[in-house]
């Protein structure tokens, strides 16, 4: 089984972990300025990245804190977890 | 490309089956074609076919970075059934199981359909809920469906445990008889042959690496085998169709998970039908070759690599051997992972996009097998009219924007 670190509690077993998605998905601002559009993009239109991705998890068997990671979708490799808050690692493949 | 007949195969039998014909060509590609199809699994071939024989467009060219049905048309379960919620949904996997009832005549290929019966089971009063408001939902929609109390479930495939003390009690289940299984390969592999006689070329280990445009119309396709001009470009790359569309520039509703299957060792015919049970992620049929063919549960993360956690494995196991006690000393043979495209509303995407003449044809998610004949039918009608049909008009791009979502995760099977 893979072993995620959380950043709080150290390495874990995956099956503690819940997965929450593509990361930096910032609710909007002024929620009644947005047209239909824009509420799609937000709410179903995702990166879907094959590579380097930053996703949310959450340690749900242990602290129950979400935090940040930056996993490779081909490998499934954690390249780094960080807190939420704290800045994303550069990437290296354009992700800003 | 002589038929298949009894004839044939007394006279192949003859000669020691040592001159059958290749099946389909294996052409150059050329410079340019009307229709360009990216993938070459069962709904790309059968987008191809459908395009020739409904449509008289036989200038196509299917194009695929592998081998034929070597993505999730060879590493699904193989379960057809049309027991859908929804109106939209009734309408299209309806009309698919109708083309499945005919595809092997249609095909000149025996794809093996064996409609044997697909059991959905409810372990509790929510399933026994949703379940009954299915059957009557789709016996309003003109499909077979049939709830079975447990002793008639119990009738149905004797070897499921109905004791109320079993650790998921079987508290009856939808039938749908009509429902079954076919041979997947079969399936891409009749397809692409019916395909090819009609004059389409099907291009294996050919990767497009991008996608054309002149402004907002499309003009081509880079491949590793060169650039290839077309004015119409169908993309249907199942796990792969976040990135194919980036080509284009577009952003997808779409996620990309691993779903993984697993065969046991093969045994005497001991399971006559499909069962699947929703809540627990078990769904096993029997093959013909006698192995039992087992689905389990999707990852939650997103992930390319074809295979999965080994605790989804490990959950679905513990289920499949509480359900069915005489499967405890069985050992698997083999388990792999496909790649699924799912949308939030656990229905499809077949539709045409922003980009003139680029057609997507993605999201199928964890059941896209059953819809090979359906999806292939409409999307080549999509794409010969360049507007969907009544069918596939609810499952555009649009419904995300305007909200009429298409919610089928109850009905899906898989949770995701």
């Amino acid at each position: 089984m893979k072993v995620i670190h959380c950043p709080y509690c150290g390495a874990r077993p995956e099956l503690e972990f819940r997965y929450g998605g593509e990361a930096h998905i910032a609710r909007p601002e002024d929620p009644e300025a947005l047209t239909d559009e824009e509420w799609a993009e937000f709410l179903f239109f995702r990166k879907n990245t094959k590579g380097l991705y930053r996703e949310r998890w959450m340690h749900a068997a242990g602290c129950r804190r979400w935090f940040n990671a930056v996993r490779d979708t081909a490998t499934y490799q954690f390249v780094a977890v960080y807190k939420v808050g704290e800045a994303p690692p550069d990437l290296g493949n354009g992700e800003g | 490309m002589t038929g298949f007949s009894v004839f044939s195969l007394v006279r192949n039998a003859l000669s020691y089956h040592e001159k059958w014909p290749r099946q389909w060509r294996s052409p150059e590609p050329k410079q340019e074609y009307d229709v360009v199809i990216i993938g070459g699994g069962g709904h790309g071939l059968a987008t191809a076919y459908y395009l020739a024989k409904n449509h008289g467009i036989t200038n196509v060219a299917v194009l695929e970075k592998g081998w034929l049905g070597g993505g999730n048309t060879g590493r699904n379960t193989t379960i057809v059934r049309s027991n859908y919620l929804w109106d939209e949904s009734s309408a299209i996997y309806e009309h698919s199981l109708k083309l499945w009832e005919g595809l092997s005549q249609d095909l000149n290929y025996n794809v093996m359909f064996s409609q044997r019966g697909v059991m959905n089971l409810a372990h509790n009063l929510g399933d026994v809920r949703s379940s009954k408001r299915r059957v009557y939902a789709n016996q309003l929609n003109g499909i077979d469906a049939e709830w079975l109390e447990p002793h008639q479930v119990k009738e149905f495939c004797p070897i499921i445990d109905i004791s109320p003390t079993a650790r998921y009690p079987v508290m009856g289940a939808t039938l749908q008889r009509r429902g079954g299984v076919a041979r997947h390969d079969a399936v891409a592999w009749g397809f692409a042959r019916a395909a090819d006689s009609r004059g389409v070329d099907i291009i294996q280990q050919c990767e497009v690496t991008g996608i054309l445009r002149e402004g907002d119309q499309v003009t081509g396709v880079e491949t590793t085998r060169g650039t290839i001009k077309a004015k119409k470009v169908g993309v249907v790359v199942a796990g792969h169709t976040s990135q194919v569309a980036q080509m284009a520039g577009l952003r997808l509703p779409v996620e990309s998970h691993p779903l993984q299957a697993l065969v046991s060792e093969p045994i005497k015919p001991i399971h006559p039908c499909v069962v699947m049970s929703n809540a627990v992620h078990v769904y096993v049929s029997q093959s013909d070759k006698g192995e039992l063919v087992i689905g389990a549960g999707v990852d939650a993360f997103v992930g390319y690599g074809q295979r999965g956690s080994f605790h989804i494995i490990e959950g679905q196991m513990g289920a499949l051997r509480e359900l069915f006690p005489i499967f405890s000393r069985l050992r698997m043979m083999r388990s792999w992972g496909g790649i699924v495209d799912t949308c939030p509303d656990a229905s499809a995407l077949v539709t045409k996009t922003p980009v003139q003449g680029l057609y997507i044809n993605a999201g199928w998610g964890t059941g896209g097998f059953k819809a090979t004949p359906g999806s292939g039918w409409t999307f080549a009608h999509t794409i010969a009219h360049d507007e969907p049909h009544p069918i596939n008009a609810p499952f555009s791009l649009q419904r995300f924007v305007n909200g009429y979502l298409v919610d089928e995760h109850g009905a899906a099977g898989v949770a995701h």
